[in-house]
C-alpha cells in the first residue's frame, strides 16, 4: 500500500487562511467578508495586508450573503466566512435567490463543519450542509481533507466563475497531500489502488480511510482509496471505473448519510451500475458536546467504522 | 415643460402595459406596480445616469437600480423595455413558459436590465449595499438606487442592512421605501404596525427625506434632486415615497385588493378608458 506521511498536523481552516493570504497578494478582485469570526476563519493576514478589501459584516449572516452577491456586480470575487451552520442553514434562502438563482460568483467558505467542532455541541455542528448546498442548481460543493488541499482549493475556486460552497473544519488533522498538488474542481484523487473494495472519502474522513486501508491490507483485503474533495460535480468517471474493478463501495464523510456524499454516489450507481454500498456517516441524528475524537468514535466516523463497513460490504458482493 | 409631458405620456403608457400584462395571464401584481409607475418612469428616464448600448452586468460608471420587492415586476419590465433594454414586444411573454419575463425578476434567463433575482422579500438592500461598496472599491462615483416595499420592511434582513449601511458609511446609496401602506392581508398598520419609519431610519443613522406626493412627477423629480445632493456626505440616504397602490385606475386605489389580482375584460376596459393610449401599445 502506498504510504502517506503526515507533514505536520494542522487545521483545515488554517489552509483556508493561507489560501486567502495568497489570493490577497495575487488577485486584486478577491474580497473577504466575515460575520464576526476573523480568528476562527484565520483570515487576519489577509485583513492586515488588504484592509480595504475586507468587510466586517457583524453578526448578520443574511446581510453578508446579500452584500457578497452585490459585490460581484462590479467584478469583485467575494469570499464569505463564518461557521458552516451559519453559512448554510441560517441563510439558505439568501443563497438560493441572491447567489445560486442569480448565478453570482460568490464563494461561501464555511469553517467548523461537522461533529469535529466539538464541545460547542449540536447547535453549531451542522451535519446537513452538504445536502443543503448540493441541492442548489449550479452550486459547486467542495470538502477538502487537509491543510494543503484546503489552501489549494481556496486558490482554485477564485479562478472558477460561479457559486461555490467550500467546507472545512476546526480540528488539527494530519497534513499529507503534497503542497504543490494542483486542485482540480470535480476531479477525484486516487490515493491507493486496490482490488477488493472502493473507499470514497471526503474531508476529515480521508485520512481515516487511509488508516483503515492499511489495517485492511494486513487482513488480506485490498482497498482502493479515493479522495473526493468535490462532492458536486462528482467525479463519477473515477468512481464507476473503480467499482467496476472492486464490485463494492464504502463512502465516508462527516455528514448525515441523508443528503451527503454517499447519497450522491448511490444515486449515480443506481442508474449506472447498482453496487453494494455501506455508508460511514451520521445516521439522521444531531451531534452533541464532546471532544472531536470522542464524537467521531461515538458516531462511527473513524478508521474503525470504515473497516467495519468494508468487512460488511465485501460480503454483500 | 416638454420633458414633464414626455414623462407623463410614458407613465400612462406604462400603466397600460402593466394592465395588459397581468390581464393576459390573469396573474401578477398590478397594485404596487401602478403605485410605483411615476417613480420608475422618472428614475430610468430622468434621475439615473445610465450608459447607452449593450447591457453591462457590472454597471461600471453608471447608476444602478435594484428592485427588492420583485413582485412589482410588471412596472419594472415595462419601464426597462421602454427605456430600450429589450424589445417592447417581449412584454407579451410576461409569465409565459420559456419567457425571460419571469413572474419575479431574475438574471437566470439573461433579461437585460436585471442584475439580481428578487421576489423572496428583504434581500435587495443587502445586494444594493454590496454593489455600492464595489463602486467605492472601483473608484466609481456613480450611485446605487434600490426600491423596497413598506410591508417588506417586516423582514429582519432589512434591519441588518439598514444598520450596516450607516455604520459603514455607504453614502452612495439611495434606498426608496414605497410607502403605500398596504400589504396582502390588509393595511400595514393592521398587519404589523411598523411605527414611525422616518424616526427608525434616522435612529439607524440614515439621512431621510420624504416625498409626500409620490405619484406626482414634479414632486418626484424635485425630491430626487434633493436626495442626490445628500449623497457622498457620510450617510446612506432613504427616501420615504408616499404612493397610492393602484394609482391611475380608480377602482384599484384606496384598497389592498389589487395587490396580486388581475383585472377581468370589463375591468380592463374601464382602466383603459381612464388611461388612453399615448405612445402605442405593444
Amino acid at each position: 500500500m502506498k504510504k502517506y506521511i503526515d507533514q505536520g498536523s494542522k487545521d483545515t481552516r488554517s489552509g483556508f487562511g493561507a489560501g486567502m493570504t495568497e489570493l490577497g497578494r495575487t488577485n486584486p478582485n478577491v474580497v473577504s467578508l466575515c460575520a464576526d469570526l476573523i480568528g476562527s476563519l484565520k483570515i487576519q493576514t489577509f485583513i492586515d495586508e488588504n484592509p480595504e478589501r475586507f468587510f466586517q459584516i457583524g453578526i448578520a449572516e443574511a446581510n453578508m450573503i446579500g452584500i457578497a452577491a452585490g459585490l460581484t456586480i462590479g467584478g469583485k470575487i467575494p469570499f464569505t466566512g463564518t461557521f458552516a451552520n451559519f453559512s448554510t442553514g441560517r441563510v439558505y434562502d439568501q443563497i438560493r435567490q441572491s447567489v445560486a438563482y442569480s448565478g453570482k460568483n460568490v464563494k461561501i467558505c464555511a469553517s467548523h463543519a461537522g461533529l469535529t467542532l466539538g464541545e460547542d455541541g449540536a447547535t453549531h455542528q451542522i451535519l446537513e450542509d452538504i445536502g443543503l448546498m448540493k441541492m442548489l442548481p449550479g452550486m459547486v460543493v467542495i470538502n477538502p481533507c487537509d491543510f494543503n488541499q484546503t489552501k489549494a482549493a481556496t486558490i482554485a475556486i477564485a479562478e472558477y466563475e460561479g457559486p461555490v460552497y467550500l467546507r472545512f473544519g476546526r480540528p488539527v488533522v494530519p497534513n499529507f497531500t503534497p503542497a504543490d498538488q494542483k486542485f482540480e474542481i470535480g476531479k477525484g484523487i486516487m490515493l491507493n489502488e486496490g482490488t477488493d473494495v472502493t473507499i470514497v472519502a471526503t474531508g476529515h474522513l480521508v485520512w481515516q480511510a487511509l488508516l483503515a486501508a492499511e489495517n485492511l491490507e494486513k487482513q488480506g483485503i485490498s482497498a482502493e482509496v479515493i479522495n473526493i474533495h468535490t462532492i458536486k460535480p462528482l467525479d463519477t468517471d473515477m468512481i464507476l471505473k473503480s467499482v467496476k474493478k472492486t464490485g463494492c463501495i464504502v463512502s465516508a464523510e462527516e455528514h448525515n448519510y441523508l443528503g451527503g456524499l454517499g447519497e450522491s454516489i448511490s444515486g449515480f450507481l443506481a442508474k449506472e451500475l447498482p453496487t453494494p454500498q455501506e455508508f460511514v456517516a451520521t445516521n439522521d441524528t444531531f451531534g452533541e458536546s464532546g471532544t472531536p475524537a470522542q464524537l467521531m468514535d461515538k458516531y462511527g466516523l473513524n478508521n474503525k467504522a470504515i473497516e467495519s463497513a468494508v468487512l460488511k460490504v465485501v460480503k454483500r458482493k | 415643460m416638454p420633458k414633464l409631458q414626455e414623462l407623463q405620456d410614458l407613465t400612462i403608457q406604462v400603466r397600460r402595459d402593466i394592465l395588459r400584462m397581468v390581464h393576459k395571464v390573469n396573474s401578477g401584481h398590478p397594485g404596487g406596480s401602478l403605485g410605483c409607475t411615476e417613480f420608475l418612469v422618472s428614475l430610468y428616464n430622468e434621475i439615473m445616469e445610465l450608459k447607452d448600448g449593450e447591457f453591462d452586468m457590472d454597471g461600471k460608471d453608471e447608476d444602478l437600480f435594484f428592485l427588492s420587492n420583485g413582485h412589482i415586476s410588471p412596472v419594472f419590465y415595462s419601464v426597462l423595455a421602454r427605456r430600450g433594454y429589450f424589445p417592447i414586444d417581449e412584454l407579451n411573454t410576461f409569465r409565459l413558459l420559456d419567457s425571460r419575463l419571469q413572474g419575479h425578476p431574475t438574471t437566470h434567463e439573461g433579461l437585460p436590465g436585471v442584475r439580481i433575482a428578487s421576489g423572496s422579500l428583504g434581500q435587495g438592500m443587502s445586494v444594493a449595499l454590496g454593489a455600492a461598496q464595489a463602486k467605492k472599491l472601483n473608484n466609481d462615483n456613480k450611485l446605487v438606487y434600490s426600491l423596497h416595499g413598506d410591508g417588506e420592511l417586516q423582514e429582519g434582513q432589512n434591519w441588518e442592512s439598514i444598520m450596516y449601511a450607516s455604520a459603514k458609511k455607504v453614502d452612495n446609496l439611495i434606498a426608496t421605501i414605497d410607502l403605500n401602506g398596504q400589504q396582502i392581508d390588509g393595511s400595514t398598520d393592521t398587519v404589523l404596525n411598523m411605527g414611525d419609519l422616518k424616526a427608525k431610519f434616522e435612529a439607524f443613522g440614515w439621512d431621510v427625506l420624504e416625498i409626500k406626493e409620490g405619484n406626482d412627477l414634479e414632486a418626484i423629480l424635485e425630491g430626487y434632486k434633493d436626495a442626490k445632493s445628500r449623497t457622498g456626505k457620510g450617510k446612506p440616504v432613504c427616501v420615504l415615497l408616499y404612493t397610492m397602490m393602484g394609482n391611475g385606475v380608480d377602482f384599484m386605489m384606496h384598497t389592498h385588493a389589487w395587490h396580486g389580482k388581475a383585472p377581468n375584460d370589463e375591468q380592463l376596459a374601464t382602466a383603459f378608458a381612464q388611461n388612453p393610449e399615448t405612445l402605442g401599445d405593444y
